[in-house]
């Protein structure tokens, strides 16, 4: 048997893409994104304005999916290869999912609310999926925050956000079977046949959330390695 | 056998252990000895596996099978007799004869009258001998005991001592604790940590 | 072969603690019976077909959480678990064996709460039970898993419900499937999908819950 002990890295950068270029591109894209999506892209011939906010819905929607399944490799990786790293990137990708997971719950109550006139629909499956992943990972931040910090603590967080990404497709799968109990007729859905315009829209929104996922990720994660380095540096002097 | 070089141990914001170097060598027998809250405890899990340090290296020679851990917990199931729990340890250890190797061992430690009879009615002196027994079960190589001698009644103790005497030339042994004259007899080397 | 043995020999010292112990099986079986009358003033009577199924459901669930979150109380209890940990035998039989004892439980529990339910609310289709079965393994399997990881936080047996209900919606759907709908088939192939995904990863991660 052989243990060895890692310390926290040093918080130079790891990546090639530096933190003010990751902002300022945010920035750009986010704006574009809005622009195109409010000015550019056509009016949808049967919900009108409201649809608008479907790109966005559905944008965050797969940012908030990238975001977990980020997490479920960091932990992985935290698992498997003892990436000294690895719990901390897990850790901040689970947070920016839900963050983003909140947002998909805020935009699609909004669109239900536009355009069927209630703020919730047990009837939109995403809305149902991302109530469960909301609920799963609130456990998993109660779950990270009843542990002390240390080596255990990664290990519990790292087996949750696996049991998470595996959840996302379950989930899904349940509550289809689930409408089949409840509504036997499917509702059709909302999404358009997304061509020329929209298809442009939605793809200028969609890498703007991935990006933005991006950019404060790692600005959380600078922020949360300075915070360790810190404490690190307390200690010697001590 | 075991060694460590700059073990360190940090529970939060709290650091138990700092910069440790130890060696080991089979047949040896180390003494440990500190304040509480010296981390006497915490090297000694480290060397059993069941903590990680945070700082430095530790290698072990042996397997998990292979060692005998002691804690300050006696890890008996207090619900259980002292044979259920030495049949759990037993197989699961993969001990050979084992029923046989329980009798003695019960017997050797006084507990053989008491041995269908559940933890929870016990003394404590009679749960660190069934502790003793635990251990030394599966005839490990490596022996960590942790404070030994604490829970023990002078007659738990002289059969310790009679157990350390038996074994000494043939294990290795890391043993904590308050009194190091009471082992020094044995010691092969010390190790004294501070606070 | 000796892994079969020390999942044996764990499963056997499970059941003989409670055999001792004798209060977390006679607890559920109260608590079931208990959450029918509950239910039976609660809501309206002669209750459908879906909704009495959902009752059901709801009683499973909450009986199993009560046992789940005693299931490691005996090894948290002067650290017992360190003895198992350190023991050479594969970490996962610890998950095996414990699951295998819950699930003896939870089966027993419901050998009375089954008969009770079809006496006091609507009669029970085979294609029901079976689905009942298959979501206990899936509950004992994922719920002993989440045991073993909230007993070691300083919230304990106050995070397990949070941890497990996420995970335990999806049984829910197939087992109300399985008694609801015109074809249970796809709702038992579901639940037995959901089985045997989830018994993997927990047998495959348990090492980690355990160990730092």
């Amino acid at each position: 048997m052989r243990s060895a002990g890692a310390t926290i890295p040093a918080v130079g950068r790891t990546s090639r893409i530096s933190l003010p270029a990751l902002a300022a591109s945010s920035l750009v894209l986010v704006t574009t994104a809005l622009v195109f999506v409010f000015f550019v892209a056509p009016n949808d011939a049967n919900q009108g304005f409201s649809q608008r906010i479907f790109y966005f819905h559905v944008s965050i929607a797969i940012t908030a999916y990238a975001c977990f399944a980020g997490g479920a490799w960091k932990a992985l990786r935290h698992l498997w290869k003892r990436d000294p790293r690895a719990d901390l990137e897990s850790y901040v990708w689970v947070h920016q999912g839900l963050i983003f997971g909140t947002l998909v719950l805020l935009t699609g109550s909004i669109w239900a609310k536009i355009s069927w006139g209630h703020w919730w629909l047990w009837s939109e499956d995403q809305l149902v999926l991302f109530l469960v992943l909301f609920l799963f990972y609130c456990a998993y931040f109660m779950l990270r925050f009843s542990v002390d910090p240390g080596p255990q603590r990664a290990n519990l967080s790292a087996v949750y956000a696996l049991f998470g990404v595996v959840l996302i497709p379950v989930s899904f799968a349940a509550i289809r079977l689930a409408k089949n109990l409840i509504h036997p007729v499917v509702f059709t859905r909302h999404g358009p046949n997304f061509g020329g315009w929209m298809l442009v829209t939605y793809c200028i929104a969609q890498v703007a959330m991935l990006v933005l996922a991006y950019t404060l990720y790692r600005l959380e994660l600078s922020g949360k390695r300075l915070d360790g380095r810190l404490r690190e540096l307390k200690e010697v002097l001590v | 056998m075991l060694t460590a070089r700059r073990l360190g141990k940090r529970y939060g914001e709290k650091r138990v252990l700092r910069g440790i170097d130890l060696e080991l060598p089979r047949g040896g027998f180390l003494v440990v000895t500190g304040p509480n809250g010296a981390g006497k405890t915490t090297l000694l899990r480290i060397c059993a596996g069941l903590a990680q340090p945070t700082e430095g290296v530790i290698e072990r020679a042996v397997e998990r099978g292979q060692v005998g851990y002691l804690g300050h917990e006696p890890l008996v199931y207090r619900e259980l007799t002292a044979h259920e729990n030495l049949e759990l340890y037993g197989r699961l250890y993969r001990v050979a004869e084992r029923r046989e190797r329980i009798g003695m061992l019960l017997e050797r430690f006084g507990l053989w009258d008491v041995r269908h009879e559940r933890v929870a009615s016990y003394s404590r002196g009679m749960t660190q001998r069934l502790a003793l027994c635990r251990v030394l079960l599966h005839e490990p190589e490596l022996l960590l005991l942790d404070e030994p001698y604490n829970a023990l009644d002078e007659a738990g103790a002289e059969l310790l001592d009679a157990q350390l005497a038996e074994l000494r030339s043939e294990r290795t042994f890391l043993l904590a604790t308050h009194e190091p004259a009471r082992v020094e007899p044995f010691a092969s080397g010390r190790l004294a940590l501070a606070a | 072969m000796t892994y079969v043995r020390d999942v044996g020999a764990l499963a056997r010292k499970d059941l003989l603690l409670e055999l001792r112990a004798r209060d977390t099986l006679p607890a559920m079986l109260l608590f079931v019976v208990a959450t029918f009358v509950v239910f039976h003033f609660s809501l309206p009577a002669h209750p459908s077909k879906l909704a009495a199924s959902g009752l059901l459901w709801v009683a499973i669930l909450f009986t199993a959480l009560l046992g789940l979150g005693r299931a490691f109380l005996p090894e948290q209890e002067q650290r017992v678990l360190d003895g198992l940990v350190l023991a050479p035998c594969d970490r996962s039989a610890i998950w095996l064996g414990k699951s295998l004892a819950t699930l003896a439980f939870l089966a027993a529990a419901q050998v009375v709460a089954l008969p009770l339910y079809a006496l006091f609310f609507r009669p029970l289709t085979g294609s029901q039970v079976l689905g009942v079965a298959l979501a206990d393994v899936g509950i004992c399997a994922v719920g002993t898993f989440l045991g073993a990881m909230a007993v070691t936080t300083r919230a304990r047996e106050l995070l397990l419900p949070l941890l497990f209900l996420p995970l335990a919606i999806p049984i829910v759907v197939g087992g109300v499937g399985a008694g609801v709908a015109a074809e249970p088939g796809r709702y038992l192939v579901f639940l037995l999908l959901y089985d045997l995904l989830f018994a993997v990863i927990c047998w495959a991660s348990f090492e980690y819950v355990v160990s730092e």
